[in-house]
């Protein structure tokens, strides 16, 4: 095992990157209990298994530096720092819901978090990237743009052009490819033709590396060498993020196109918090007293959440014509 | 005062004149300098109707870029950059090319605001051009402004004169939210009008009455605002007076106005060069129908093209566009009208 | 031509946006004497109407353009000669009339417009005519130079007449400062500087009259006469509600209402004049300059200046127009001023030189000498 840069990382950011991994993984678990038992409208993404590619990726971030999500953006959100009981008010629907009750599960967002929006649109999210990454050039901020983007985004023309256009200018941005081996119910190894996503890099004129999504480690060690370079001026980077979502596509997906057995694998054998904390207490930077504390905080603080969005108002009719425009 | 400019001069000076004011404005968009990367000159279009020209050697390359031929990110990278600190005026050649990048405008830029419970801010310029007359077939001589007006959270500028487009530019470039500004290609060259050197913003939602008159109410836009002002000149000829509504804005439209010209008139005619299914004049029409009923002396009528693509034959397309003929006879017909 | 026999009437040029004019009533019929001064025929062009007079007694001998008909600048509406000219000769000079080029080929027609420098602010404006004791007007609060289409060419026949854009307004600077009297009567200063003769006549208009008043004040032995036209700066009253709203207007439905205040005939508010208004109202920091005159000058919907003790011992020829029938600044206000010449004019409201421009023009041309 390599000591990488995250391996290097103080004890105090080792536990922030593990609460937030247990953050996310926690609210998604309630979620689907929520779901499950009728208390959430609508229909949600969760993305539960996919951890340590949201945190590895923004533990490199700070408020100034832009993400664009995708339909499964809870844990970018809660990894970029959005208010944790924000997000479940608006999965209810409450008008003291992040985004007011207006935008839902898929489009949690909070500007001044640099949090560009989940995006209810594959692909959507590429081309909004290179706007950020525009601004922090033009105005020469220093700051980077990061596009979550899933196998199946991969694959769609606007994701194509952004890279292109990103190279072309040496854009600061970072294109996260976070391959679950699933666009909805149809399998990556059949629709990305050139096998890895990872191989298209060298044909947009970017640098490309492949990460395991279950270690922490080498998520977040490419991530933080695709930032810097970003930061100084060297342009856009590819990473291929591989693992799998303990979930369906959405919640009440059947996922009968999975082999039997997949899942439970996934659960027992390739869970990023578990692989996390074997490789911190086993490098002695962590102790599992320490791991255990943040779990019971995380956990109290969820059913705190949760009871908080259940009571949470509800908007007015007013509302329905609010916020349109900021004049019209 | 008294400075006579075309359509095109009026809307370069706006681009110059909101670029020295405010360092956040930048432009992008396929050629508007021209020359990128090339052996030959730099800036060597201005844009593809040279309406940028001379912008990039003011201002330099990192504020008026030329782009590959990408719209969804052209467009992606103005709306993502207007909620990151910067007012980008993004040129779209052709609003005919909306259909590869429409995605960045409908479901993007349109809805932050909504989405995210008012708590973005997305001040983007869209340019485009619009309309038929250049015989440039199907897939260049759209209007299309109809769908995105029916978009909520976006703004349509739809201007007929190089006062108006200098004044709305303004606008739009100091507005906060998305505003695509549409600009009838034949307007261009064959409009020039009054335009004051200073900066000045024509609110939206604000039409202009073109022309006052008793007998009828024209409302028009864009270039059919020039037709219907040829048919109100012929119409008055024969003793009757038209009023030429031009709303400026399709997205606000200035419902107030148009209906209180139709409560003085009592007849309306709708002029719109878009198709005629669920087209402004159809809007329009829907509304005085909705508003106005009382008044009416006899049923609106609306002046559009036929609902075909448009033709390439300079007859063909000739007979697409509304004339000044069509919109006179219109106006008799509303006038000689007899319950 | 055939000289000073036969007269041509033709279509003015009111401002320098006016491109033709229609005809909408003659009041002198074919055949029917017309003394000089008559009003022969009214005329609207897109911004207002008027009526058009002789120019030199004689017959009408014809009436060119019917009521309705719509004629370029310089286009011949009616002719006027003696009874010993033959209708041969009438003919002759109907169909041989040529328009002359009153607006050139791309529109932009007049004099050019020029800029003066006061303390460090640009001034804009522009004269008509040429030589004499020049003559400088200055418009009122929110106009500009165009306050006086009916009026410059017609005073400018002997004479040069300027016309400026105050600080603040239409293509000057919008710097007011703390918009006090100085800064606009310092403007008023530069074009009289910029007329470059020993004195000028001054007429001002509105604010326009306090602007040339103080100018006058300021630099006496320059001013050879002063016209005030319903000015601000004698008497305490002016209708505040004006002000405020023409500061705020911004839309058409808000400016219209508040245009018709100014005259005593509010049809002849058009849309294209109430379109004027709010053009000059959209330039960058109009609106701002205008506020910021209000609240020095008008605060609270009373006038914080009163000039009328030191305008009566101003020992200049000083004469005060007034519109009956105004309904900004009252007329009473012109009794304030010791040994001024006052001219109520009947039928007009606050904007007399556009109401009864003609009488106006008399009384300025005449007391201008």
């Amino acid at each position: 095992m390599t000591a990488g840069r995250g391996m290097q990382l103080s004890r105090e950011r080792l536990l922030e990157a593990y609460r937030s991994m247990r953050t996310i993984r926690d609210f998604e678990e309630r979620v689907h209990e929520e779901f499950e038992a009728g208390n959430l409208p609508g229909f949600v993404h969760l993305y539960a298994g996919e951890e340590a590619s949201a945190v590895g990726v923004c533990s490199h971030l700070d408020d100034g530096d832009r993400i664009c999500s995708t339909h499964r953006g809870h844990g970018h959100s809660i990894a970029k720092g959005c208010d944790v009981e924000g997000m479940w008010k608006e999965l209810h629907g409450s008008s003291e819901g992040l985004c007011g009750g207006k935008g839902g599960s898929m489009h949690v967002a909070d500007l001044s978090k640099g949090m560009m929006g989940a995006n209810g649109i594959v692909g959507g999210g590429p081309p909004l990237a290179l706007g950020a990454a525009m601004a922090a050039k033009t105005l020469k901020t220093g700051k980077v743009a990061v596009t979550f983007t899933g196998d199946g985004g991969s694959n769609q023309g606007t994701t194509f052009e952004s890279m292109n256009f990103a190279s072309v200018f040496r854009l600061p941005v970072l294109f996260v490819f976070e391959n679950n081996g699933y666009a909805e119910a149809t399998s990556s190894s059949w629709s990305v033709a050139c096998g890895d996503i990872v191989n298209r890099a060298p044909a947009f004129g970017m640098p490309g590396t492949q990460v395991d999504g279950f270690d922490f480690f080498s998520v977040h060690d490419a991530a933080g060498e695709a930032v810097e370079r970003a930061r100084s001026g060297g342009g856009p980077t590819l990473i291929e993020v591989r693992f799998g979502r303990f979930y369906g596509h959405h919640e009440g997906d059947n996922q009968s196109y999975r082999a039997a057995g997949e899942v439970d694998a996934l659960r027992r054998d390739r869970d990023c918090l578990k692989i996390f904390r074997r490789r911190v207490t086993e490098a002695g930077l962590l102790d599992d007293a320490g791991l255990d504390a943040v779990d019971a905080d995380v956990a109290g603080l969820m059913d705190r959440c949760v009871e908080a969005a259940r009571a949470a108002p509800r908007p007015t009719p007013d509302q329905l014509t609010a916020d349109v425009y900021v004049s019209y | 005062m008294a400075r006579v400019i075309s359509m095109r001069k009026a809307i370069n000076e706006a681009l110059f004149q909101v670029m020295e004011e405010d360092p956040t404005v930048i432009l992008l968009g396929e050629d508007i300098a021209g020359g990128e990367g090339s052996p030959g000159d730099d800036d060597a279009w201005g844009g593809d109707m040279g309406i940028t020209k001379g912008l990039q050697p003011r201002f330099g390359k990192e504020r008026v870029m030329d782009t590959p031929i990408s719209e969804s990110a052209i467009i992606g990278t103005a709306v993502g950059a207007a909620t990151s600190g910067l007012r980008p005026v993004a040129e779209l050649m052709f609003v005919d090319f909306m259909g590869v990048c429409f995605d960045q405008i409908m479901n993007q830029a349109a809805k932050f605001r909504y989405m995210f419970g008012g708590k973005a801010r997305t001040p983007v310029v869209i340019r485009t051009q619009i309309g038929a007359g250049y015989n440039a077939a199907a897939q260049h001589s759209q209007c299309l402004y109809p769908v995105f007006a029916h978009i909520p959270g976006i703004k349509c500028v739809v201007p007929s004169s190089a006062y108006d487009a200098k004044g709305l530019l303004i606008q739009a470039v100091r507005d906060d939210d998305p505003v695509i500004f549409f600009e009838h290609k034949v307007l261009y060259d064959e409009v020039r009008d009054d335009v004051p050197e200073e900066m000045y913003a024509v609110p939206f939602g604000e039409a202009n009455i073109v022309r006052e008159g008793s007998d009828c109410t024209i409302v028009a836009i864009a270039r059919m605002v020039h037709k219907a002002g040829e048919a109100a000149e012929a119409l008055a000829g024969e003793g009757v007076e038209c009023e030429i509504v031009d709303p400026r804005t399709i997205s606000p439209l200035d419902e107030d106005a148009i209906l209180e010209s139709v409560e003085q008139t009592g007849r309306l005619v709708v002029v719109d060069e878009a198709y005629p299914r669920c087209n402004m004049a159809a809007d329009i029409a829907a509304l005085a129908a909705r508003e106005a009923f009382g008044a009416l002396r006899a049923p609106v009528r609306t002046v559009s093209p036929p609902h075909t693509p448009v033709p390439f034959a300079p007859e063909l397309e000739a007979a697409f566009i509304p004339s000044a003929g069509k919109i006179a006879d219109a106006v008799r017909r509303t006038v000689g009208y007899a319950a | 031509m055939t000289g000073g026999r036969i007269l041509a009437v033709t279509v003015p040029k009111w401002g320098m946006a006016m491109e033709e004019g229609t005809v909408t009533a003659w009041h002198v019929e074919e055949g029917a004497p017309v003394a000089e001064g008559d009003e022969v025929l009214d005329v609207e062009s897109t911004k207002i109407a008027n009526a058009i007079e002789a120019r030199a007694g004689g017959v009408l001998r014809r009436r060119v353009a019917a009521v309705g008909a719509t004629l370029p600048v310089g286009g011949l509406l009616a002719v006027i000669a003696g009874e010993d000219v033959s209708d041969e000769e009438i003919d002759g000079f109907v169909s041989g009339f040529a328009v002359e080029a009153a607006a050139d080929d791309a529109g932009e027609s007049g004099p050019a417009l020029r800029f003066a420098d006061a303390g460090g602010r640009r001034i804009r404006h522009v004269a008509h005519g040429e030589g004499g004791e020049p003559l400088v007007l200055v418009h009122g609060f929110g106009g500009d130079m165009n306050a006086w289409m009916f009026n410059q060419a017609a005073l400018a026949a002997d004479r040069a007449v300027h016309a400026l854009d105050l600080p603040g307004h239409g293509g000057s600077s919008k710097d007011v400062g703390d918009g006090g009297l100085d800064v606009l009567a310092s403007a008023v200063g530069a074009v009289m500087d910029a007329a470059d003769a020993a004195r000028c006549h001054l007429a001002g208009h509105s604010l326009g009259g306090a602007a040339a008043l103080q100018a006058a004040l300021d630099r006496p032995e320059r001013a050879a006469s002063l016209t005030l036209i319903a000015p601000v700066g004698l008497g305490p009253e002016i209708d505040g509600g004006y002000i405020a709203g023409f500061v705020a207007a911004r839309r058409r439905k808000e400016m219209k209402p508040l245009a018709e205040r100014l005259f005593a005939d509010p049809s002849l508010v058009t849309r294209a004049f109430v379109e004027g208004l709010l053009r000059s109202k959209r330039i960058d920091g109009v609106d701002a300059a205008l506020a910021a005159i209000a609240s020095r000058l008008f605060a609270d919907g009373r006038q914080t200046l009163d000039l009328a003790a030191r305008a009566s011992g101003l020992g200049l020829p000083v004469q005060v127009l007034w519109g009956a029938a105004d309904a900004i600044v009252p007329a009473a206000h012109a009794r304030r001023l010791e040994g001024a010449t006052v001219r109520i004019l009947e039928g007009a409201g606050h904007m007399p030189m556009m109401e009864k421009a003609s009488e106006a023009n008399r009384l300025i041309a005449a007391f201008a000498r």
